[in-house]
């Protein structure tokens, strides 16, 4: 990937981390950790990969992105206003009564979301049914989700990963955000569903590993997964949650719990600080 | 008696599909494993590039159906009514429901005429688990002439529909100039002693109650609700104004259905006495349908009954 592009698109992603940060405070709740461990891979997506138009939300030969792991809104949310989607500004109001911005993304509600998701497991069936539906009518847009790595325990997430193998839906992308931690605890500790790559190659899907905090290798992933024809892929993303603030790093405490003010000032200044030094990096 | 011609109403929602198959290059079938049970095979062997079998996995098929949706089809999701509703309750609950999809759950083989399939197989709570969640149409046919009508005008409708069909064979009603008036009640036979409030199969039960009432000296309004929600509450309140007392018949648990609707409905606006035939919150059993339907109450004998009783109530 080109220095100058992956520059931008890690300071893209750096502001969705702010937005994360500062949705989560304003609203006194929402789930940072697994918004920051997902910060790279929407950064990536919303400012490089997917075709959208912030002026034209409904276009109907956009690509389309079903956040299957819900919960992660904040930086599904980040992304649709660094993107132009609606104003920055909402982000502030997240999760309050007057808002758009709701817990889990709302279709009817928020513009730029293209399903309701937050019940996991069902987000990819809906992105299945796009992809089916864009073959279907001769359309070659693409269709991405992402899905948490404690998601992929819903058996309702391997009826879709057969469904999609079954009828050759070369037309999407899956990422599997692989940050190792569910509420309970790390996924051995719960129920481990390792190894995830492994069962998606046996569904038939087309398998791809990469790091997903670093942008070159999310790039090469997605890059190999568009080169398949005639099965869906899958990139597993090897994240850390928390990602981008130090005492949030790789906590599972952090899955579902807002910083409060100290934890933000610091979690923000970390933050500024990290822009600041990509900023004067991309001015050299 | 005349020569009865009997039909299920899955037949009729085959017909329905083969009808919009033709008129409607937009609409989409599913099914999940069950497209000779629920009649969709009929629509596949014509149009089988629109149609998509799910294997036997109702979550994903009812989430297939919502993206398919917002892609710009109208999709009829299939299967028996106690796993549409049952198993993939919460994903239509979330997946359709709360995004407000234009996804039809076509559910057939609901209620205890299943017949000898048993008690895991009769669905009599998927009213109720429809009628909880918030926009959701419910349209419960009386015979295979209605179902096909309620199909087509099913996907005229933009939103979540859900259509609830029999595997029995039952005595069609209605003519071929049968018009389908989406939402409304329709009174069938006047009266104002009593208003009986019928849908599905019990609409054709409650039509030989009245017969029966009749020679009693009783006048029994029926009113065929198809549509139970949003229901005609207008036409309702009306018929237990003018009538004093209500009794409603469906093939459903008495909790959550037609009766708890009518009676929600009522108590708000006009209390009335109201006695609910239904099945009478228990589960079913195996046995030939006809047979079912007698042992569990969902009879015409019933249905008078019960209307001496809400007439005792005024």
């Amino acid at each position: 990937m080109d220095k100058k592009l992956k520059r931008e698109l890690e300071m893209q992603a750096v502001r969705i981390r702010m937005d994360v940060i500062t949705g989560t405070f304003h609203a006194k709740s929402g789930h940072p950790g697994g918004s920051l461990s997902v910060s790279d891979i929407m950064a990536y997506l919303y400012f490089y990969k997917m075709n959208v138009d912030p002026e034209n939300p409904d276009w109907e030969k956009r690509d389309r992105f079903v956040l299957s792991k819900g919960h992660t809104a904040p930086a599904l949310y980040g992304a649709l206003a660094q993107k132009g989607f609606f104003p920055e500004s909402e982000i502030e109001r997240l999760r309050k009564p007057d808002s758009f911005l709701q817990g889990h993304p709302s279709l009817r509600m928020t513009p730029g979301v293209d399903m309701s998701t937050g019940s996991l497991g069902q987000g990819i069936s809906v992105a299945v049914g796009m992809a089916l539906g864009a073959k279907l009518a001769g359309d070659d847009y693409k269709v991405y989700t992402v899905l948490g790595d404690g998601e992929v325990q819903e058996g309702q997430v391997w009826e879709a990963a057969m469904f999609a193998a079954a009828k050759k839906l070369d037309n999407l992308i899956a990422v599997v955000d692989n940050n190792n931690l569910q509420i309970d605890g790390t996924l051995e500790e719960v129920n481990s569903p390792y190894p995830i790559d492994e069962k998606f190659a046996a569904f038939g899907w087309n398998v791809v590993n990469c790091d997903g905090n670093d942008l070159d290798e999310i790039d090469a992933a997605f890059t190999a997964a568009e080169q398949h024809n005639g099965k869906p892929s899958v990139i597993i993303a090897k994240t850390i949650k928390g990602k981008g603030v130090s005492f949030m790093e790789d906590q599972v405490g952090w899955h579902g719990k807002a910083p409060k003010q100290e934890e933000y000032d610091q979690a923000m200044k970390e933050l500024q600080d990290r822009l600041s030094e990509l900023e004067t990096a991309a001015a050299e | 008696m005349a020569d009865i011609i009997t039909k299920a109403t899955r037949i009729g929602y085959a017909e329905g599909l083969l009808y919009l198959g033709e008129t409607d290059e937009k609409v989409i079938v599913m099914d999940a494993d069950l497209a000779g049970a629920t009649q969709t095979a009929k629509f596949k062997a014509q149009y089988p590039d629109r149609f998509f079998n799910s294997g036997i996995a109702e979550q994903n098929m009812i989430g297939v159906a919502s993206g398919l949706s917002l892609t710009g089809y109208t999709v009829f999701a299939s299967s028996f009514a106690m796993f549409a509703t049952g198993r993939a309750f919460e994903q239509i609950r979330n997946s359709v429901g709360y995004p407000h999809l234009n996804v039809k759950i076509g559910a057939t083989h609901a209620g205890i005429s299943v017949g000898e399939d048993g008690a895991s197989h009769q669905c009599n709570e998927d009213i109720a688990l429809m009628r909880s969640i918030p926009g959701m149409t419910i349209i419960n046919p009386a015979d295979a002439v209605e179902a096909k009508a309620a199909t087509i005008a099913a996907a005229k409708y933009e939103g979540p529909v859900y259509l609830r069909f029999g595997r029995l064979a039952v005595p069609v009603i209605f003519g071929d100039d049968y018009e389908f008036e989406w939402g409304k009640g329709q009174v069938l036979v006047e009266g104002d002693d009593v208003a009986i409030f019928a849908t599905g199969l019990m609409v054709n039960e409650a039509l030989m109650a009245a017969e029966q009432l009749k020679n009693e000296g009783i006048s029994a309004r029926v009113i065929n609700i198809h549509t139970i929600k949003p229901l005609d509450e207008e036409l309702v309140v009306k018929a237990a104004r003018e009538c004093g007392c209500v009794v409603t018949a469906e093939e459903h648990n008495i909790i959550g259905g037609l009766g708890s609707a009518v009676c929600e409905t009522l108590s708000e606006n006009c209390p009335t006495p109201v006695v609910r035939v239904g099945v009478n919150d228990e589960f079913g059993r195996s046995g030939p349908a006809v047979e079912l339907l007698h042992l569990f109450g969902l009879d015409a004998a019933h249905i008078v009954e019960s209307a001496r009783k809400a007439i005792s109530l005024k």
